[in-house]
This record gives C-alpha cells, sequence and structure tokens, in this order.
C-alpha cells in the first residue's frame, strides 16, 4: 500500500516538471520584453539593464528555470512583479477558499450523484431521465451563467445567499457556509449527472453478480445489501469519476470566483493573468498541478482501501 | 463508418441532428456574414433604449448602453466560430497525425506517443490557458491554439487504439505483403476506418471549443472592448444583473444552443456510424394465478411445493412442478442444463432473476402456505427457515469483506462481538475449517474454491435452518474437494436433522447422498421416485436416456454419449 503511494508520487515528479517549464517557456515565447513592459516607454537603457538582471532575465531560460525551481523547493516562490508581496504568501492567503470550494463539490457531487444513481439502478424510469436531463444541462451551460442565474434567482430576487463576496470562517460558520452556497451549487450542477451516471451503471453491474443472490439467500436484509456491500463493490468506477470532477472543480472555481468575487486561487489566477504578472502566475500555475496531483493520489489511495486485493498485494 | 449515401439518409434522418446541423449552419452564416442579418451597427448606442426588453425594434432587447444585443450575439459569433475552428484544426492535425503513426509504427514512438497523452490529459487545462492568455495579452487565437493542443491528447488516444484495431486486421497485412508503402496503406485503407471516431470526438471537442471561448471572453481575456464576443455579452449581463436580468437570456442562450448543436451532432454522427440499437423489449410481468388450494399436502412433509410455474414474458420456463420434502431426507433434482432445477428452487424462497416470474404455485412450509407472489413472506424463510448454497463459492462471497465479517453478518441480532466471533469460530469448526481464526480474516480471493464452499455451507447454516437448498454445491470443485464436501453435507443433514435439496446434473452425485430423486426436462417434472427404484427401475424413457449418458460409462475411444442419442436410440429401438 505505501509502495503504492511513494510510486504514484514518483510518476507525478515529472508532470510537476513538464507543467512548471512549460510555463516558463511560454514566458520566453512573449511578445515584447518583460523589463520593458516594467519600466514603460521612460525607462533608460541603464534603467533596463538592471532591471533585466534584478529579474534573472539576462541568463538563458534554462538557468533561470533551474533557479527558479530551487528556489521553489526551498519554499520561495519569489515576488508578484507588481504588489513585490512574496507569492507565497498571497498564495497561502487564498487557497483556503479554493479547496473549500472543491471539497463543498466533492460532497454534494458524492452524496446527489449517488444518491440519484443508487435510486436510478433501482427503480430506474423517472429517475434516469432527471439525471439525463441534469446532464443535458450540465453539459450545454457554462458554469458561470449558471452562477449568474443562481445570483438572479436566490440573491437578488429571494435574499437568501449573499449576490457576491467572501466571509471569512471567524465571523460565523452560517456566514461562511452562506457566502459558499451557490458558488458550490454553480460548480457541482456541471457534475453531479455524471456521478449519478457513473453510479446507476456500477450499481445495476453489481446487483446481478451472484454473491448479491447468496446474501439474499442468507437473509441479509435489502438496506444492508445495497448501501453496504453493492455500493462498495460500485464504488471503484465512481471513485475515479469523483476524481475527475474534482480536478473539474479546479476549472469551476476559476470561474465562480472570478463571478461570486471569492478572494481564491482562481481568481488570483485570472487576475495575474490579466496584469500580465509572471510571477504570481506561475506560483498559482504550480498550486494547482499540485492539488492536481494530490487530487489524483488521493483517488489511487482510495481504490486500495476499497479494493482488498489491491491493498493486501 | 463511411460516408455512404446510407450514412447520410441515417445520419439526417434523425430529428435532433438535422435541427443541430441546421444551426450549426445559420451560426457559420451569420458568422461569415453579420452584416447581412441584422441592420444594426453592434456599437451603436441608443440612450433611449437602455435596458430595454425584447420589443419590435430591438427583437432581443438593448444592453446598459443601448445597443441592440441581437446584433451583438450576431457580431459576436464570428469570435466564437473562428476560435472553435482554429482549435478544431489544430486538434485534427496534432491528434490524427500523432494516433495514426503511433498506432501504425509502434516502437519507442508508439511508448512517447502515450507518455505525452497520459501527461497532457493529466494537466489542469483551464491554468495552462489562463497561462498563455496571460503571456499573449489581448488575443484569442493563440489560447485557442493552445486548447487544440492540449485536446489533442484524447482524439490522438481515440485514433491510435482504431489504428491499432485495423493494423490487426488481415487485409492491411495483406496490403503490405504486396508491397504497398506505409503511405498508401495509411491514406488508403487505414485512414478510412478511423475517420468515423474522429469525426465523432472532433463534434464534441467542439462543444467544448465553444464552452472555452465563451469562457475566456467572460473572464475579460483574449478580446478588446467594446468588441462583441459571447463570453463578454454574459460579463455585461452580469453587470447589470440587478435591474436587467432578461440579458443572461439571450447571450447564454446564444452559448447554450451552440454547445449543445455541437454534442448532438457528435452523438448524431455516433448513433449515425454505430448499427441501429434498439431497446430490447421489457419482459411483461405475468399475473400471477392463485390456483385452488393444494389438498393433497401430505402430513409430515417439511416443505411442499404445489404446481410451480414459472414465466419469462410469453415463455413459460418451468410448468406445474410440485414435491415434498420430509425431515431428514436429501432430494435431488437431476436434469440438463436449462431444464428448470435451479429456477424451481429460486421460485420458492422468491430469488428468481429480473424478468422472470412465478405465475402460478405455492409452497408450504412448518405449516404456512405461501403463494409465491408473496415476494416477503418468501423473504422471510430466507437464513432462519431455508439456508442455500450455491454453484460458484467464490462468485457467493462479496470480494470486498472478510471471511470473519460474511459470517457475523448473519448472525442474529443483539450479541456482543465477542459473542458474535465466539458463534463464527464455532460455524467455521463445524465445517472442518482449521486455523478458524486465520481464516476469519482473510479475504475471499485468499481461500480456495473448496474452502470457500466450507464458508458458503458455515454461512447458510448460521441460522440454524431446518431446509437446505444446494444448487450444484461441486460442480465447480476439483474431484476430491467434491467428495470432502459431500461428505461434510451427509454428515450435518443427520446431524442437524435437516432436509437437503440437492440439484444436480450428477447421477454420482445422486447415487451418493440422495434419499429421492426428481428428473426434470423442459421445466416439468418427469417422475419422481426412490434413488434405488430411478436406478433399477427408470420408469420414464427420459431418465433411462440421462442415466445412460452418464460420461463416467463412456468406453475409450467413442465419442461422449449424448441424452438426444441415447433418446433417439431407444425410439429406434421402440418402433
Amino acid at each position: 500500500m505505501l509502495s503504492l503511494v511513494l510510486r504514484r508520487l514518483a510518476l507525478s515528479v515529472p508532470l510537476v516538471i513538464v507543467v512548471t517549464a512549460l510555463t516558463f517557456a511560454l514566458e520566453s515565447l512573449a511578445p515584447g520584453d518583460l523589463a520593458r513592459t516594467i519600466l514603460g516607454a521612460d525607462g533608460t537603457e541603464e534603467q533596463y539593464q538592471a532591471l533585466r538582471r534584478d529579474l534573472g532575465l539576462d541568463q538563458p531560460l534554462i538557468v533561470q528555470y533551474f533557479e527558479w525551481l530551487w528556489r521553489a523547493l526551498h519554499g520561495d516562490l519569489g515576488q508578484s512583479f507588481f504588489t513585490k508581496e512574496s507569492v507565497v504568501t498571497l498564495i497561502n492567503a487564498r487557497v483556503g477558499v479554493t479547496v473549500s470550494i472543491m471539497l463543498g463539490v466533492l460532497v454534494v457531487c458524492a452524496a446527489l450523484g449517488i444518491a440519484l444513481g443508487v435510486a436510478s439502478a433501482l427503480r430506474g424510469g423517472f429517475l434516469g431521465r432527471a439525471i439525463d436531463l441534469l446532464s443535458l444541462v450540465g453539459l450545454i451551460f457554462p458554469s458561470f451563467w449558471v452562477a449568474l442565474v443562481l445570483i438572479s434567482i436566490f440573491a437578488v430576487t429571494l435574499r437568501w445567499f449573499p449576490a457576491t463576496g467572501y466571509s471569512p470562517m471567524h465571523d460565523g460558520i452560517g456566514l461562511w457556509a452562506a457566502s459558499l452556497t451557490l458558488p458550490i451549487v454553480a460548480v457541482s450542477l456541471h457534475s453531479i449527472a455524471n456521478v449519478a451516471k457513473q453510479a446507476r451503471d456500477s450499481m445495476a453491474e453489481v446487483l446481478g453478480r451472484d454473491f448479491i443472490r447468496a446474501l439474499r439467500a442468507c437473509g441479509v436484509s435489502e438496506a444492508s445489501i445495497i448501501w453496504k456491500h453493492a455500493l462498495r463493490n460500485a464504488a471503484l468506477p465512481v471513485v475515479t469519476v469523483l476524481g475527475i470532477v474534482l480536478v473539474g472543480a479546479i476549472s469551476g472555481a476559476v470561474f465562480v470566483e472570478r463571478v461570486f468575487v471569492l478572494p481564491g486561487l482562481g481568481s488570483l489566477a485570472v487576475s495575474a493573468a490579466l496584469d500580465k504578472d509572471i510571477a504570481l502566475l506561475q506560483g498559482v500555475t504550480l498550486y494547482f498541478t499540485l492539488l492536481t496531483v494530490l487530487i489524483n493520489l488521493a483517488i489511487d489511495t482510495s481504490y486500495g482501501w476499497l479494493n482488498p486485493k489491491v491493498r493486501l498485494s | 463508418m463511411s460516408v455512404t449515401p446510407s450514412f447520410a439518409r441515417r445520419l439526417l434522418g434523425r430529428p435532433l441532428t438535422l435541427i443541430a446541423l441546421v444551426w450549426i449552419a445559420f451560426i457559420v452564416a451569420i458568422a461569415l456574414f453579420p452584416e447581412h442579418f441584422t441592420s444594426y451597427d453592434p456599437l451603436d448606442q441608443d440612450l433611449l433604449d437602455i435596458k430595454q426588453g425584447p420589443s419590435a425594434d430591438h427583437w432581443l432587447g438593448a444592453d446598459a448602453l443601448g445597443r441592440d444585443i441581437l446584433s451583438r450575439i450576431i457580431f459576436g459569433a464570428r469570435d466564437t466560430i473562428l476560435g472553435v475552428v482554429e482549435a478544431l484544426v489544430v486538434v485534427a492535425a496534432l491528434g490524427v497525425a500523432l494516433g495514426l503513426t503511433a498506432g501504425l509504427f509502434g516502437g519507442w514512438w508508439d511508448a512517447l506517443a502515450r507518455q505525452y497523452i497520459d501527461v497532457l490529459q493529466s494537466l489542469p487545462t483551464i491554468v495552462i490557458l489562463l497561462a498563455v492568455l496571460a503571456v499573449f495579452g489581448q488575443s484569442m487565437l493563440p489560447a485557442m491554439a493552445a486548447l487544440g493542443v492540449l485536446g489533442s491528447a484524447g482524439v490522438a488516444r481515440v485514433v491510435r487504439s482504431a489504428t491499432l484495431a485495423v493494423r490487426e486486421e488481415l487485409y492491411i497485412a495483406a496490403a503490405r505483403l504486396s508491397g504497398l508503402g506505409e503511405t498508401y496503406i495509411l491514406v488508403n485503407h487505414v485512414l478510412p476506418r478511423v475517420i468515423g471516431p474522429v469525426v465523432v470526438q472532433l463534434a464534441l471537442f467542439a462543444a467544448i471549443a465553444v464552452l472555452v471561448q465563451t469562457g475566456v471572453a467572460f473572464l475579460g481575456l483574449g478580446v478588446a472592448p467594446p468588441a462583441p464576443a459571447w463570453g463578454s455579452l454574459i460579463y455585461d449581463a452580469a453587470a447589470s444583473l440587478n435591474d436587467f436580468p432578461w440579458m443572461l437570456a439571450p447571450t447564454g442562450g446564444a452559448v447554450a444552443l451552440t454547445i449543445l448543436a455541437f454534442g448532438l451532432l457528435g452523438d448524431g454522427l455516433r448513433d449515425a456510424s454505430t448499427e441501429t440499437w434498439t431497446r430490447p423489449a421489457q419482459a411483461r410481468r405475468g399475473a400471477y394465478r392463485a390456483g385452488p388450494a393444494p389438498a393433497d399436502l401430505p402430513t409430515g412433509a417439511r416443505l411442499s411445493a404445489r404446481g410451480v410455474t414459472i414465466v419469462a414474458g410469453d415463455k413459460t420456463l418451468v410448468e406445474n412442478v410440485s414435491f415434498d420434502l420430509f425431515p431428514g431426507e436429501t432430494l435431488g433434482i437431476v436434469g440438463e442444463s436449462g431444464s428448470g432445477k435451479t429456477l424451481t428452487m429460486m421460485a420458492l424462497i422468491g430469488l428468481l432473476p429480473p424478468g422472470v416470474v412465478a405465475s402460478s404455485g405455492m409452497v408450504a412450509v412448518e405449516g404456512r402456505t405461501i403463494p409465491l407472489d408473496d415476494q416477503r413472506a418468501l423473504r422471510s424463510l430466507r437464513g432462519a427457515t431455508i439456508g442455500a448454497i450455491f454453484q460458484d463459492p467464490m462468485a457467493a462471497l462479496d470480494p470486498c469483506f472478510s471471511i470473519g465479517h460474511h459470517l457475523e453478518e448473519v448472525c442474529e441480532a443483539g450479541l456482543s462481538r465477542t459473542e458474535r466471533r465466539a458463534r463464527v469460530a464455532a460455524a467455521l469448526a463445524q465445517v472442518h475449517i482449521r486455523d478458524v481464526e486465520e481464516v476469519m480474516r482473510r479475504y475471499p480471493h485468499q481461500i480456495s474454491g473448496g474452502m470457500a464452499q466450507r464458508v458458503g455451507i458455515a454461512r447458510a447454516l448460521m441460522k440454524s435452518p431446518r431446509i437446505l437448498f444446494a444448487d450444484e454445491p461441486t460442480t465447480a470443485l476439483d474431484v476430491t474437494v467434491q467428495a470432502e464436501i459431500l461428505e461434510l453435507l451427509r454428515m450435518l443433514s443427520r446431524e442437524r436433522a435437516m432436509a437437503v435439496v440437492m440439484v444436480t446434473h450428477d447421477w454420482g452425485v445422486v447415487a451418493d447422498i440422495c434419499d429421492r430423486a426428481m428428473v426434470m426436462r423442459h421445466g416439468r417434472a418427469l417422475e419422481t421416485a426412490d434413488v434405488f427404484d430411478i436406478f433399477e427401475r427408470p420408469a420414464h424413457p427420459y431418465t433411462r436416456a440421462l442415466l445412460a449418458a452418464n460420461p463416467h460409462a463412456a468406453e475409450p475411444g467413442h465419442a461422449l454419449p449424448t441424452v438426444d442419442d441415447k433418446l433417439a436410440t431407444m425410439k429406434g429401438a421402440a418402433q
């Protein structure tokens, strides 16, 4: 089990290298020069050369990259080009919001998706069509548009939730939850149906297996057969889909944080992109990649936990 | 899939696909010639019409600056379609080239391509796009090209596996043997075959491209205001959400309809390229007909089945089967596969497979008479009154739970954990398992088939049922293990004065363990008699044929006797 985790971790190292190197290479492709952009038209040639040295732009790209990587390994991602604040500090202040949204999406999609999927595997018919409709809605309406409709209905008209803004947890759990509810719903709507479809198909398959009949023949209660035995066996593919949903929630977070004006990693990434704050964007990219790696690691670990054949080998 | 007239007819014969195609064509047309579709300039401000709903002048209303929303949607289509086309070109070129060559040439190139696909598919797309947009500023083109590169992994994967499948086929090898060049083979044999899945992928990717293009513009990247782009229009709608929510509808609607059209086109292409598939008709639930209450129930029988009839749709699988089971006896039900032996037993405990129902019949156990459609009453028999063991003992265990858990689960409620474990240990010891503690910890994949059947027996007996249904319990086991399990069953039934129904197709098992036997064929019970009588004086010709078809009586060098051979010989002899 431990070796499984370590092997997956080792495999994710190339991914992190590729992503960070890619963002670095992009920078060199940029039309115009960063030092020139920062200085503006008024800078003298001397100021320009000095700034290039400061930013390390006079070094070959590969040297710049490995210096960045070396410092990153020591927890230093440099400074924002514009605010001069430490990138790590900026990012750490915002990780919580994004992770809260992602965990909320995970809980909503897992709970509703599995409940809908199991119910539809057992009852079929009407629920099956409801899932199909939900998946269509999730597919065709962009999450940011759904977010706006939610604001229009639940914040502007009904006034149940705040339209925008974030309340930190220490202002009160209720306010915090209220400020995250609509963003989480907007992102989840995209994915619940995917989870439900997978849960429906795997449940239907597992319920047809021999051991289910054997359990029934022993007088085991139907509730225990469905929610313990069948669900446990059907869980592997559902967990895979939940992993995809979580990675997708990163994209969702980028958009809904923008719509709901939440101080998360996604809105930070967008403003970094708008400001051309390359150092900040590189930092955010690294964090997002690490998040992806963590999600995949968690999924792989749960395979082991769910499947005794993996756990015990 | 090849693009033949019949394919086109199948594709266009679907109303939804046709509508999707018309919509896409319409959007492409307005993207090419926006000025032909509206008389308004998308930048013209009319301060008298600010935040106006639909009217005769402005069919879809006017925005916060009094600009005609419809004309802005029409002029915004160009950016979106341009972005989609660009991403599609990159995806198609990269994905097809990579997938084809990887599938066709294999080796290190294929290994490299697989790496490329894996890395690209685990990248967080939006993050890469943001980096590209940061660097290239107010231009959508590099971002959409990057989206194409990221998306090429999915297309390359599909093309590669399709190519591999085609390559395995004989005519490719034949083409190569006849000296045709790789390029010729590629273009003339492989490409036509992989084009189908590629087109489906591309249509679905186009839907994603619309979504991404709109999203990026919504974030304020890749477009320069006040140029109309669909994403920017939604952003404008957001800005006047408080007092003008109407604007969300037309702007979101244009995006949603276009995504929907590409999605439907993809579905239509996939369905048209595979053979028409129709949902199999649902088996109709036959109505249950209660027969007259059986008057002939013998006193002292532990279980009596009367008039068991089982149907699936219009087909009758078991017809009017009746038998009695007395305390301490073992009744064999013998017949070929498909003769309805197992179904008959499963009907008595309400465990028929989906779509199969008992249309009449009843079971009498311990003075209660239960009609076979009373699922609740039949369920109450399971476990405590009637235990069951099955043909494939390994498949009868849940792979996710330990052996100990399987048995603890069927202990009666209200016992402490220690008491439960003691019961389980005793039950396992009773089926002659040594190292009880160790076996309880193991999972199904860690034990042998014989051990699994012992566990199955121990589990079936946990609640001390007085009747045991055994469905070919030794068929899946080695010969020596078979003998051990039969011996165990014989011993347990004697010790507990348990009545056993043994379903089997093996006369050896019948002779070994049964007191009486019932012979079944085509869902009917042909004869029921004492085992000695069955072997010595079989009454029914089919019983004689089945006995003669015993493989143990086969002669070396001759084909194995079959029941049909024997029946035919007997018929011949009788004439």
